[in-house]
């Protein structure tokens, strides 16, 4: 077997690796990476660095796939020499490895501007997970990061920053931002965007030191004007690292240069990716690069006929609700071009599309990038465009997005990153059984580049798969495509505080009936009442604080904590179902009495009477704990579960949470309240209590998995509010504890609250008391309304012959 | 007292909070009033499902859904999810901070359409816009 060593890890190198293993396996492949991590989605670091995507989420090679390929992997190995004579490479650990075939993939370094003293603690790059990983290290709420560069990676470095909490400035040396892929228009709107979001934007400014004793204190621009910063990431840009090539004789302009088959100017060595130059051009974006690979795979394992040809250029930024895409020619100085241009400046739409000799030669879109596959086709197939043209800024109207999809071509590309066509989606669903997201990125590579395919490979799942599951992870409905946990943080990093605000941010501008309940919780549960509440995001039951019966009447269920009660509370609560008549008076599963059938425009004035607070019997929220007499009177009782109960009911109460939160507290394991089929449930032992949580008795029935056992009722009741606020945070709404724990495992719970470190564990109880300091009782209302008529029956002011 | 074919001062501005509904008595009958923030939309207080107070639905741009099983019924044409399930609708129009409504205006409309024949049963698109206060 013949020995191929790749040195690189990247993307390119390893897409290279896997084309090769298509052909035939005939190498004894090692892979050198001066990284210590396998081969991850290097454009997805944005997301990692913005919080939406862990280090895990972007690994596109684990381990497993090096070791079922027999490859020798050798990561934490810089290649430092090459003897291109005797085919060996030298790693810096001074490991000597021989090779028949040498395939160069080392990518690209960043391109640091002549700056004075730029090597200051607090400088970074922005080019690798480590870069990653120190940024996220270094980065706090309220600090001043500048990022110089305006580019692709400048801006999406800039968001991750600002969704961290930093405060941050782009400086940019052009005039308009990216430059390269768009015009001084295209450039404006993207820049208006930024502002919006809170990035400012400082533009034709040159920056020429850093400042600071050692550590960043600002930096300095050309003209002596200066601004303060703690951090400075630097994004100028990349150049090929090509130092290996020079180091192996080969030929080398600002890339290795490659010829169409990615033969360098040694019959032994090939080169792929950023770090080579194929016909004048260096390419940075992955779509090129899997091009490549493709092309040098053929050649490499004696296939050699295909020719790369040259990309099209095209780029698309990532970040989550600045939507820019670019192609082609962008400039407006093409000879005898055609430009056709659509702005909007109230939405923030610009889209211009440059047309020569009847084809596409370049688009710019800006705001809206929904359609940007109907162009690269374009691009790609040198489409003839005159009998399109009415529908060259916008297609033609479509009846649904299943049309739409129905209407490719099977040649058109549907990712372009890995150069997947759509008839290669359907030929995979079709004979190799694909039914998920999941399994279509693995079979064919589709949505594993930027992902922004992800929506259009879904809708082809769903239009050809007829058992197609949308992934789990996901979103409340279609009026805010945000997976809920995204959502959460975004709400949290972005500070909104209101419903609409992220509805017209984020969303349709609209909501419904599903997403703006979710909305209102989270924003409670983030803001802890320092948010605009807004009560038409909410369900009738949380206008008027009480449950909508059929008829149209309220139900009043007042506090009584753990079950306990008394004559006068008794006495006051029948006195107000003679007053109002109320038309049944019920004792309810929770130990609790419910007065059914009240008028909304009683409600005020039964709570007065009755001086009582909410139950809460009619949200999302917590409900009761359920007790026993525990040791107060029952003879086999261990634990004091009354007083234990309503301590615990007290400090939960007023709350909201993801769905219901019902609870119970029992004095012995004979378990008389239920507690083990409660969302949360104390169980008295002799000497300890276990905290258990999680159960069930509704429509599903399921037992509460144990949480921690505990020694004291104070230690419980700190495990149970550990519990209680992860579940507040974390879980989907209308999740309830049985299907959260479940999801997440309870193992996982127990390490996140229980067994979690000290700091996690006063967050979460520090936020609690922050939300339960905040919190009150809703029924309180009856004296300062949320507004005039919230429980007014309203009269008509003239009267009317009916 | 006013005659059926007038228009009726029935709310103010201010009693329907921006995007929900209040129910008003008007004799023996409840309008349900919705503030959608450049106009008022008004429209019987009652699904033709089950009878749920509509007044107390959630609103989702000019659709409301109904308070008791989530029955959808679109503000502007009293539609529901089925040709047989709508709601009457009512014009309405603004005049010093006072929303006005025309009873009348279902009952001509009705007529009209009747004349036209049988197919529909709800009041086409109504309301006035209004100057934000």
């Amino acid at each position: 077997m013949k020995r191929l060593v790749v040195v690189g890890n990247g993307m390119a190198g390893v897409a290279c690796v896997e084309q090769i293993l298509r052909h035939s396996p005939q190498f004894q492949i090692t892979i050198f990476g001066d990284e210590t991590h396998v081969n991850y989605n290097r454009i997805l670091l944005s997301s990692v660095l913005a919080g939406e995507k862990s280090d895990e989420d972007i690994v596109l090679n684990g381990l497993d796939w090096y070791k079922k390929n027999n490859i020798d992997l050798r990561l934490g190995v810089r290649i430092v020499g090459i003897d291109s004579k005797a085919k060996t490479v030298t790693g810096d650990d001074g490991s000597v490895t021989p090779f028949d075939k040498l395939l160069l993939a080392t990518g690209s370094v960043p391109l640091i501007p002549s700056i004075d003293e730029v090597k200051k603690d607090g400088v970074f790059v922005f080019r690798n997970l480590d870069d990653t990983r120190a940024l996220l290290e270094r980065c706090r709420p309220g600090l001043k990061a500048v990022v110089i560069g305006g580019g692709l990676l400048g801006l999406e470095a800039a968001r991750g920053l600002q969704v961290q909490g930093c405060d941050v400035t782009v400086v940019h040396l052009m005039e308009w931002l990216m430059e390269r892929q768009l015009d001084t228009a295209g450039g404006g709107y993207l820049a208006a965007k930024m502002n919006q979001m809170g990035i400012t934007v400082l533009l034709g400014l040159s920056t020429t030191a850093i400042l600071g004793n050692g550590k960043v204190e600002g930096v300095q621009f050309k003209g002596g004007g200066s601004i303060a910063a703690d951090l400075v990431v630097i994004a100028a840009g990349i150049r090929p690292n090509v130092s290996l090539g020079h180091e192996a004789g080969l030929e080398v302009k600002r890339g290795i240069v490659v010829n169409d088959y990615m033969e360098t100017s040694h019959p032994d060595i090939f080169a792929v990716g950023e770090c080579v130059q194929h016909n004048g051009i260096c390419y940075g974006l992955v779509a090129p690069l899997i091009e490549q690979a493709k092309v040098l795979a053929a050649t490499i394992t004696g296939n050699k006929g295909p020719k790369y040809q040259g990309s099209v250029l095209a780029s698309k930024l990532k970040i989550m609700g600045v939507d820019v895409f670019s192609a082609g020619e962008i400039g407006d100085k093409l000879d005898g071009s055609e430009v056709i241009r659509y702005e909007d400046p109230a939405l923030g739409i610009y889209r211009k599309v440059t047309l020569k000799d009847g084809k596409l030669a370049g688009v710019i879109l800006v705001g809206d990038t929904a359609d940007s596959h109907r162009y690269m086709d374009w691009l790609r197939t040198g489409k003839d465009l005159v009998p399109l043209r009415r529908q060259l800024l916008f297609p033609a109207p479509v009846e649904d997005v299943g049309l739409d999809i129905a209407q490719m071509a099977d040649s058109e590309t549907v990712c372009g990153c890995m150069g997947v066509a759509k008839g290669t989606i359907i030929h995979a669903i079709h004979e190799k059984g694909v039914h998920t997201l999941a399994q279509l990125k693995e079979c064919t590579r589709a949505s594993t580049g930027c992902g922004s395919c992800a929506g259009l490979c879904q809708s082809l799942l769903k239009a050809v798969v007829p058992e197609f599951e949308e992934d789990v992870r996901n979103r409340i409905c279609k009026c805010i495509p945000i997976a809920e946990d995204q959502l959460r943080e975004i709400l949290r990093s972005q500070r909104l505080k209101s419903v609409q605000e992220a509805l017209e941010i984020y969303g349709d501008g609209v909501g419904c009936e599903v997403c703006k309940p979710a909305l209102s919780y989270m924003l409670d549960m983030l803001w802890c009442g320092d948010h605009d509440e807004d009560r038409s995001a909410r369900f009738i039951n949380d206008r008027v604080h009480a449950n909508i019966q059929k008829d149209g009447t309220f139900s009043v269920v007042p506090r009584i904590r753990g079950g306990v009660t008394s004559a006068a509370e008794l006495r006051r609560i029948a006195d107000v179902a003679d007053k109002y008549r109320v038309p049944m008076v019920k004792i309810t599963g929770s130990q609790r009495i419910d007065l059914l059938g009240v008028k909304k425009s009683d409600l005020p004035s039964v709570w007065a009477d009755l001086g009582m607070p909410s139950g809460q019997a009619y949200t999302k929220g917590v409900r009761m704990v359920k007790t026993c007499v525990g040791t107060e009177f029952c003879r086999f009782g261990v634990q004091d579960s009354t007083s234990a109960g309503i301590e615990m009911e007290r400090r939960f109460e007023n709350l909201f949470t993801p769905h219901k939160v019902k609870m119970g507290a029992v004095g012995c394991p004979r378990n008389c309240a239920e507690a083990t089929v409660k969302d949360i449930g104390l169980v008295g032992q002799e000497g300890s209590w276990q905290v258990v949580v999680g159960g069930a008795a509704g429509k599903k029935v399921r037992k509460a998995d144990l949480l921690i056992t505990a020694e004291t009722t104070e230690q419980a009741l700190e495990a149970a509010s550990l519990f209680f606020q992860y579940y507040r945070e974390s879980a989907n709404y209308l999740e309830r504890t049985y299907d959260f724990v479940e999801r997440v495992g309870i193992e996982k719970v127990r390490k996140d609250t229980v067994y979690a470190t000290d700091a996690v564990k006063e967050g979460l109880l520090e936020r609690l008391r922050k939300s339960k300091d905040r919190s009150s009782d809703a029924w309180l209302e009856r004296d300062i309304p949320h507004n005039t008529t919230q429980f007014i029956q309203i009269k008509s002011l003239e009267e009317v012959f009916a | 007292m006013k005659a059926l074919d007038a228009w009726v001062r029935i709310a103010r501005c201010s009693d329907i909070p921006l995007r929900e509904g209040r129910a008003v008595t008007l004799g023996t009958r409840e309008i349900a009033i919705f503030n959608l923030g450049d106009r008022f939309l008004a429209i019987d207080n009652r699904c033709p499902h089950k009878g749920g107070p509509l007044a107390d639905g959630m609103v989702s741009g000019t659709t409301v859904v109904c308070p008791l099983h989530a029955w959808k019924l679109s503000l502007e044409t009293g539609n529901g999810p089925s040709a047989s399930s709508c709601v009457e609708t009512f014009r309405t129009r603004v005049e010093d901070e006072t929303i006005l409504l025309d009873l009348s205006s279902k009952h001509a409309e009705a007529e009209e359409l009747a004349a036209q024949g049988p197919a529909r049963l709800c009041v086409p698109p109504r309301g006035t816009a209004v100057a934000a206060d």
